[in-house]
């Protein structure tokens, strides 16, 4: 155990966490040069695209110090994106230290501090590493200052690397020996492993990462999730390399993996402890939470016959995204679909892509939607959280919405901005505290409509991600909303239509109009596109017919060209949802869902 | 599910890649060098020698480019002589030759008529000074009516005028002045293309730059919508988006087999072939193409093979341009065919005539987005 280390790499975006990791397993001898490519560790083609890491991976790399002794390493990878807060602080608990990596040219930036504020409620080892040493614009010294004065670290320990480049990286593997402490934990007690991570492999099932904390497990042991008390017997365990290596046992203080028959991911949820049946542990091990979605929205199928097809891709997708909430919802225009949480709009979109990506979907994403309780004439109470069953407003007698306290913690700098969005979403009862010096936590209660779409991506955009919010659901208050219809065509589609603030009702629906107008394409014939409460017409757009639209010459080579195009605007087609005559593209809907505050 | 009989002869296309000059808009394949004149006729009459797919006999010879009338006599004498010996004809061939108003004089014309040349496209534009100018061409307005002239007297009865308009500035009377001078003519067949900015010509780089300015979509419309109604009114069958004949006779025969799939053989540098759901074409360059030839190499640049879903599509697009349209039969075989052309009917872009269904001219407006229109 002496000879283990635990570690992290924790960084702002782009600060080269990845290629950084690239440069210990190269070290490390684990990839032959010749394999060694670019962000290794990354091999989603949606990470990829963005630049980010979603799924966490570990490795285990062995290194021989300067001292002589062999060591131990394991690198367990964060996601790199504060949507996936819970999952970092899990993998931050499995460590006993970071490699905090600053960019040479770019400074200290919001996620450096925001890490940091991590790993200290972790009190983890902090080895400050300043990176990109090779670009003509790193500034070492004013990063080391920048290190003293904004991280409250010393700078003089921080750890000089260009891990594009590959200098420094015999500093920073020494540095990890030298400098984070080896693992306690005690090998002969119960065993108590703690879940950071799990992913699904088709072949074997869930495949299990975990920090051993105390005891052991091995092939064969029946194993208990605490959280659940469920049980399971061990088929493998084994430390991660790039893929995965199994060992006749994992013991405490080490990382690695188990491999126990357990069918999806949604059966294990990071941060739960893993314990013998037949030895349990007296008590779980801290921390244990399951994320809270802070965004909803409906997903349905572009055809709603596809719709057995979108059940099994949510499913499938589930295996290896324990975060994503979803139940059944329908729509008198899109059929059946599901209403999901997710952890952030970030969260929401690459749900989004995957699922059309890897799972073959067209789908439409809709406004979402609260539970309002309705209060009708002659007494009767129902609750309507879809615009479609939104009765006649002649019947209400009163409507209440949800409201939510909200807290959020930011740099009092950003004080003036976090309360302009606030207020723009109706925030009351306001007030703040300073937990620290510097640090505001602004809590106020706002209806959840207003939070449940875009609200947290406007935080993070107004405080420059230094922001955080979470909330919790209070009561009910009354609230003076009217249902908007959005028409086309004068055909009202109910996916579009929208329960707002009637202050806010005209500017909404002129929005939507304005929206759909972009994104609905022309069409042989004029569109009219109309926003009504009740009946009455409150905003309205146009999309003019082509007026000619025709080749002129189609001989010889003409043909094959022209049929051509035609496939390829026909496969555009596909993704439309037809509203009467209207071809109406998803990208549409997703265009309205983003509220007037752009 | 195709158009045409089976008993229709096979039409034959020549491409002749040689120009004096290349306009802006032009983005066929051609050249103003003139030194591969004869081995690119040697290459011709070789390729038209190799077996080849069973084509059956052709009743239609189609010489188009670049500008077929600046071949010296000889060279096109011996050209339709090695081609007519390479296939077999059916008795009566439609022959088509395009001319560029400068190169006709009286001695051409008869000596066309003479190599048996029966059909005549003469390649006017405009008759207006600036708008030739504008567009590149050779000759005068005077010396494009002396060419029409010329030909309606020495040359062969059928002769189609090619019109260009919707060029911006171009105002709709001056247009309608053009069109008028060419029906004064009284010529078989009219041509009337809007002007099309095509990638990668001189034209489209001036558009690019914003130094040339397209016409609005709107006037676009009333250009095409002048051109039909004046031409119609003169008693022409507006038998294609952009062709009109005097009567049903004097329709392209060859033409039409592109839009029916009629097996089409083409020789020559960038010329296009169908046969039986087959269609393959020869490489654009004419170097290329000739020192392919010329070492018994393969001058195809590439082929498809279509599906029955593509001959489907191909169908509906092609008939949505002509006056033919498609036939119920057909629609028949498209899901929701019926119920689709009954939206279109009552949007006003197509009719019913008998056991067909056909474009207004609203429709043939529209005709690019109408197969989007139906399900597949």
């Amino acid at each position: 155990m002496t000879r283990i280390r635990n570690f992290s790499i924790i960084a702002h975006i782009d600060h080269g966490k990845s290629t950084l990791a690239d440069r210990l397993i190269q070290h490390a001898g684990l990839v032959s040069d010749r394999d060694f490519r670019d962000q290794l560790l990354d091999n989603m083609d949606i990470e990829r695209e963005r630049g980010i890491t979603i799924k966490s991976q570990t490795v285990t790399l062995p290194y021989t110090g300067s001292d002589g002794e062999e060591y131990s390493l394991n690198l367990i990878d964060t996601p790199g994106h504060v949507d996936f807060s819970y999952e970092v602080s899990r993998a931050l608990a499995s460590c006993e230290g970071v490699l905090l990596l600053v960019d040479a040219a770019q400074g200290v930036e919001a996620q450096t501090l925001a890490n940091l504020y991590a790993a200290l409620e972790h009190d983890l080892e902090i080895i400050p590493v300043i990176n990109k040493i090779d670009l003509p614009a790193a500034d070492i010294d004013r990063v080391r200052e920048a290190i003293e004065t904004e991280l409250g670290l010393d700078g003089s320990q921080a750890v000089l690397c260009s891990a594009k480049v590959g200098t420094g990286v015999n500093d920073v593997l020494e540095a990890i020996v030298t400098r984070i402490p080896a693992p306690k934990g005690s090998p002969d007690g119960p065993l108590a492993a703690l879940i950071f991570d799990a992913h699904y492999d088709p072949f074997r099932g869930t495949i299990v990462a975990m920090r051993v904390m105390d005891g052991e497990v091995r092939p064969g042991d029946i194993i208990r999730t605490m959280s659940n008390r469920l049980t399971y017997k061990v088929e493998e365990t084994g430390y991660f390399r790039i893929g995965r290596e199994p060992r006749k046992v994992l013991q405490a203080g080490e990382v690695g993996y188990l491999i126990a028959g357990i069918k999806t991911v949604g059966d294990t949820r990071v941060g739960d402890t893993i314990t013998l049946d037949a030895r349990p542990a007296a008590a779980p091990l801290e921390g244990f939470t399951v994320s809270k979605p802070v965004v909803f929205s409906s997903i349905y199928p572009v055809a709603n016959d596809d719709y057995p097809s979108l059940v099994d891709a949510l499913e499938k997708y589930s295996l290896n995204d324990a975060s994503l909430s979803y139940q059944k919802d329908s729509s008198a225009a899109l059929g059946q679909g599901y209403r999901c949480g997710f952890l952030g709009l970030l969260h929401l979109e690459i749900v989004q892509e995957r699922l059309e990506r890897e799972h073959d979907q067209s789908l439409i994403m809709t406004v979402p939607s609260v539970e309002y309780r309705l209060h009708l004439q002659g007494g009767r109470e129902v609750t309507v959280d879809n615009p479609a069953y939104w009765p006649d407003p002649m019947s209400i007698a009163d409507v209440e919405e949800p409201y939510i306290r909200a807290s959020i913690l930011i740099p009092e700098r950003y004080m003036g901005a976090v309360m302009r969005i606030c207020m723009e979403r109706r925030a009351a009862n306001t007030r703040f505290t300073y937990p620290s010096p510097g640090r505001m936590e602004f809590v106020a209660e706002m209806p959840l409509a207003e939070v449940i779409f875009d609200f947290y991506d406007k935080l993070k955009s107004v405080t420059q991600g230094y922001g955080s919010f979470d909330y919790e659901l209070i009561d009910y208050q009354r609230a003076d909303v009217v249902k908007v219809d959005i028409l086309v065509n004068s055909e009202p589609v109910d996916a579009l239509a929208l329960i707002v603030h009637r202050e806010n009702a005209r500017a909404r629906a002129l929005h939507a109009c304005e929206r759909l107008r972009e994104e609905i394409p022309r069409q042989q014939f004029r569109v009219a596109i109309q926003g009504a409460i009740g009946g009455k017409i409150i905003a309205r757009t146009t999309i003019q017919p082509f007026r000619k639209d025709v080749t002129a010459k189609c001989y010889g080579g003409d043909v094959s060209r022209k049929r051509k195009l035609l496939e390829k605007q026909r496969k555009g087609k596909k993704r439309m949802k037809m509203v009467g005559n209207v071809e109406i593209p998803q990208r549409a809907f997703v265009a309205v869902l983003k509220t007037n505050n752009e | 599910m195709s158009e045409r009989s089976p008993a229709e002869a096979a039409g034959l296309y020549l491409h002749v890649p040689f120009c004096r000059s290349k306009c802006p808009y032009c983005d066929f394949a051609s050249i103003t060098e003139h030194s591969l004149v004869a081995r690119w006729q040697a290459t011709v009459l070789e390729e038209a020698r190799r077996p080849e797919k069973v084509f059956g006999r052709f009743d239609s010879l189609y010489l188009g480019g670049g500008t077929p009338s600046v071949l010296p006599l000889e060279t096109l004498e011996r050209l339709l002589r090695g081609v007519r010996d390479a296939f077999s004809w059916m008795p009566d061939v439609e022959t088509t030759l395009e001319v560029n108003p400068e190169d006709v004089t009286r001695e051409a014309a008869i000596a066309w008529c003479g190599l048996g040349i029966n059909r005549i496209s003469v390649g006017v534009q405009s008759f207006h000074e600036d708008e030739l100018r504008f567009l590149g061409r050779r000759h005068t307005a005077q010396q494009a009516r002396r060419a029409v002239e010329l030909v309606r007297e020495h040359g062969p009865e059928n002769v189609g005028l090619d019109l260009m308009y919707g060029f911006a500035g171009q105002q709709r009377a001056r247009w309608r002045a053009t069109l008028a001078a060419a029906i004064a003519f009284e010529p078989a067949h009219l041509s009337c293309y809007m002007l099309t900015i095509e990638s990668g010509t001189e034209l489209g780089r001036w558009v690019a730059d914003g130094s040339v300015r397209t016409l609005s979509e709107r006037l676009e419309r009333a250009f095409f919508l002048d051109t039909a109604e004046e031409i119609r009114s003169r008693g022409y069958v507006h038998y294609e988006i952009s062709n009109f004949a005097r009567d049903l006779s004097k329709r392209s025969r060859h033409n039409q087999k592109y839009w029916r799939h009629v097996p089409t053989l083409g020789l020559g540098p960038s010329a296009h072939s169908y046969c039986d759901r087959a269609r393959w074409w020869n490489v654009d360059d004419v170097s290329e193409y000739v020192s392919r030839g010329e070492t018994a190499g393969d001058v195809r640049d590439g082929c498809e093979s279509l599906t029955a879903k593509q001959i489907q599509l191909e169908t509906l697009f092609l008939g949505l341009r002509t006056a033919n349209g498609v036939a119920n039969d057909f629609l028949h075989t498209l899901p929701n065919g019926v119920a689709t052309v009954a939206v279109l009917v009552r949007e006003g872009l197509l009719v019913a005539e008998g056991d067909r269904v056909v474009p207004t001219l609203d429709g043939f407006a529209l005709a690019d987005g109408l197969p989007l229109r139906f399900e597949l």
